[in-house]
């Protein structure tokens, strides 16, 4: 697990000003910026991409999740895309038997998920690396043929068919433009809460345990209850993520949950920058991009095309896109101040 | 491009020029088609579990390779887009969508698989694209009033259920049945399926029924009980590992019903092999296209046209893989309506051709099946001939029995 990444030394930089401002504050304007921008965004888009980058934002709130426990508490899961079904199967039995208005399934899908996650994250805590990733892939593998075995519930091999959520009248906005508002709120939310945790006491813990367990025993953190919180913190997200999927695409059936997806939240999480909250969105981008565009490229061979682009990646930013940028502009700004003060 | 079609492409850019302004209608068209080009789109499992599939794909983009060198249809070229959704219903949906709303195909064609094509089925109503000859053998999509946009092309379940239904009505009389079925809407077809084609009888000719989950590991004790009831006749509806399991399970307790078989697991490779071909002689089934590896239809000029066509166009695929055949027949039926539709080539007149069909013969369907559609039926094929099992291979008998709800 790489280390040098999270650091947990005060920021050197948060307390200089530029051009009046703090790191901070600058920090700040950049992300509502961003904000404006992806708010923008899908007015000059046309629907189908629309409903691209919609996608691009649900994958990243399950790498989200995923990072929260393979990056920060260092716990390998190849079993996410059984939680990212489990939170689509949720809303989708909420909408389907229950008429539950599809807003209000994100709620429970991801109550359900920290459940799922919890209890699962209890045997896990006698598994370490490997072996831990052998117990999850275990959960990937059994996900499709579970969906099908309790099939009055999840209708089986035909899965369930969903109502298409209808955007607010007066709004005058297109379904797909309104749904890709909803994903970009949720994800905003997301973002918000991982800071928060991460950047506190809870994520202090987290890093400490995946550093070294035994000091952080030692200094009185109770690694199993912050692995536990973990695990349920990760899956909450990826629940949530699955819930939104589900409400996007209108449609749940076991083989949209194959080991495959479970493997992509990894690959998207360590192409991104496992211990990186903003590595999240770029790991969405690569897990819906990357085999489309292989594909273009390559009819024979994506999924070599695929391979190849994972180690292109890997080659050059070990560390993932942003866990290798972050650092590099980090430098480069502590350059720019020591060049000031001389 | 030749030479002529050269000349006559420049003569027909000179006319386009000399009309000018003038309204210059060669033909109506929905989006992704012109004078020059129709767009189809389709979705495969080119990779994962279901590859084996990718093969129908390719059939027909080799068929209409083959159609656009001998000039297209009315001087249009097919420009066929397949894409592989790994039998992903996700993947379908965003594949779909970027095949309407960013390649702008005129219709889909030959999606495959239930779960794919189930999560498309409401965009693609939605927007009024023709879904057209879906590549599964499910009931659901014989639905023009609530999915105009939608229609199968094989055979359903239920289809070939009734077959077997009316063959044991008219064959049979006194046949007391034994119905083992897959616990879903594959199995519940046959079930339907069956008591339709026996009609008033099915409560007193049906004695037994049995279902099993695929998460089951045997059918043994399934068979067993079925056998307890003194039924004389047995429909399996199972998929090819469960169907080679009751093969076995009804020789070894030596019980010797009159056995149908669905057509999913007439595998010889597959399930009759594994069974043991001895076990599995007699039992019925049904089939529509022809069998590449029959030799009765080796010297056909039907089958000698399929194999040209495969040496030259589809060299890659397997000479034995029945899944060439369909990609051909169902390519076959894509043209045959792109030329129904002649230079009207909008959505709605598309749907409305496809939905026109009348007594189509296609070289390697079974001799007198023809398909046949109309504005309240979408199931394009309601035709099958029975066949049994002779230790080696499967024998075609009988006459060619319709399926047809009516």
């Amino acid at each position: 697990m790489e280390k040098s990444v999270n650091a947990i030394a005060p920021d050197p930089l948060s307390a200089t000003r530029y051009g009046g401002l703090t790191a901070g504050a600058w920090r700040w304007i950049g992300a509502l910026v961003l904000i404006a921008l992806a708010i923008a965004l899908p007015f000059s888009l046309s629907n189908y991409h629309v409903f691209e980058l919609t996608m691009v934002m649900i994958y990243a709130i399950a790498v989200l999740g995923l990072n929260i426990l393979t990056g920060y508490n260092g716990q390998i899961s190849l079993g996410h895309g059984g939680f990212f079904a489990a939170g689509a199967y949720t809303a989708a039995i909420l909408m389907h038997r229950y008429g539950v208005p599809y807003w209000a399934t994100l709620p429970p899908a991801g109550l359900i998920c920290f459940v799922l996650g919890v209890l699962f994250g209890l045997p896990a805590l006698r598994f370490e690396g490997p072996y831990l990733a052998l117990v999850t892939l275990a959960m990937a593998l059994a996900t499709p043929q579970l969906l099908k075995y309790f099939d009055t519930w999840t209708g089986g091999q035909q899965g369930i068919n969903l109502v298409k959520p209808v955007p607010p009248p007066g709004l005058g906005l297109e379904r797909d433009r309104w749904l890709y508002l909803v994903a970009l709120v949720v994800l905003l939310i997301a973002i918000r809460v991982a800071a928060n945790m991460l950047n506190g006491r809870t994520g202090r813990a987290w890093v400490a345990i995946r550093d070294h367990p035994i000091a952080a025993a030692a200094m009185g953190v109770d690694t199993a209850r912050y692995k536990t919180l973990a695990f349920g913190t990760s899956t909450l997200f990826t629940g949530v993520a699955g819930a939104l999927s589900a409400i996007v695409i209108g449609y749940v059936s076991p083989e949209s949950y194959s080991l495959f997806l479970s493997v992509s939240f990894l690959v998207g999480s360590a192409i991104g920058g496992i211990a990186t909250i903003g590595g999240a969105i770029v790991g969405g981008f690569f897990i819906q991009f990357v085999p489309n565009l292989a594909n273009d490229i390559s009819d024979a061979a994506p999924w070599a095309i695929y391979g190849l682009a994972m180690l292109l990646f890997m080659y050059a930013m070990p560390h993932g896109v942003v866990g290798s940028l972050g650092p590099w502009s980090r430098r480069l700004m502590l350059r720019v101040r020591s060049h000031r003060a001389a | 491009m030749t030479r002529k079609q050269l000349t006559s492409s420049g003569l027909a850019a000179a006319s386009l020029v000399l009309a000018g302004g003038l309204a210059f209608a060669a033909g109506q068209y929905g989006p992704g088609a012109s004078d020059t080009e129709i767009k189809l789109g389709n979705t495969m499992p080119y990779s994962g579990g279901a590859s084996a599939y990718g093969a129908i794909g390719k059939a027909e983009a080799a068929y209409f390779n083959m159609i656009n060198e001998q000039g297209g249809i009315n001087g249009r070229k097919i420009n066929f887009i397949t894409r592989d959704d790994g039998y992903s219903p996700p993947k379908t949906v965003e594949l779909v969508r970027k095949m309407v709303e960013e390649d702008q195909v005129l219709a889909l064609f030959n999606t495959l698989g239930t779960p794919p094509n189930t999560a498309i089925q409401g965009y693609a109503n939605d927007n009024k694209v023709p879904q057209l000859f879906v590549a599964t053998g499910a009931d659901k999509w014989n639905d023009p009033k609530n999915h105009p946009w939608t229609i199968g092309w094989q055979p359903s379940y239920r289809i070939e259920a009734r077959i077997y239904g009316r063959y044991i009505l008219k064959n049979l009389p006194n046949a007391k049945i034994a119905v083992l079925y897959q616990n879903d809407d594959f199995g519940k077809d046959y079930l339907t399926g069956l008591r339709e084609g026996l009609g008033g009888k099915a409560d007193t000719m049906i004695v037994a029924s049995k279902t099993y989950e695929t998460t089951d590991p045997t059918v043994d004790s399934q068979i067993a009980s079925l056998q307890g009831s003194g039924a004389d006749t047995l429909l399996t509806a199972a998929t090819p590992k469960f169907a080679a399991q009751a093969i076995r399970k009804v020789f070894d307790i030596g019980w010797k019903p009159m056995h149908f078989l669905t057509n999913v697991s007439v595998s010889v490779g597959a399930v009759m092999k594994p069974a043991g071909p001895e076990k599995g002689v007699g039992i019925i089934s049904a089939g529509y296209l022809k069998e590449p590896t029959d030799p009765q239809w080796a010297d056909t000029p039907e089958y000698k046209e399929w194999l040209d066509w495969m040496k030259k166009y589809n060299s890659a695929g397997s000479l034995s893989d029945s899944n060439n055949v369909y990609g051909y027949s169902a390519a076959q039926t894509m043209v045959a309506v792109l030329k129904a539709s002649g230079d009207n080539l909008t959505r709605e007149n598309l749907m409305k051709q496809a939905a026109s069909i009348h007594d189509l013969k296609l070289p390697m369907l079974l001799p007198g099946i023809v398909l046949s559609t109309s504005a309240t039926d979408f199931a394009p094929t309601k035709q099958m001939q029975l066949m049994k099992f002779d230790g080696t291979t499967w024998q075609l008998f009988g006459e060619v029995i319709s399926g047809s709800g009516s």
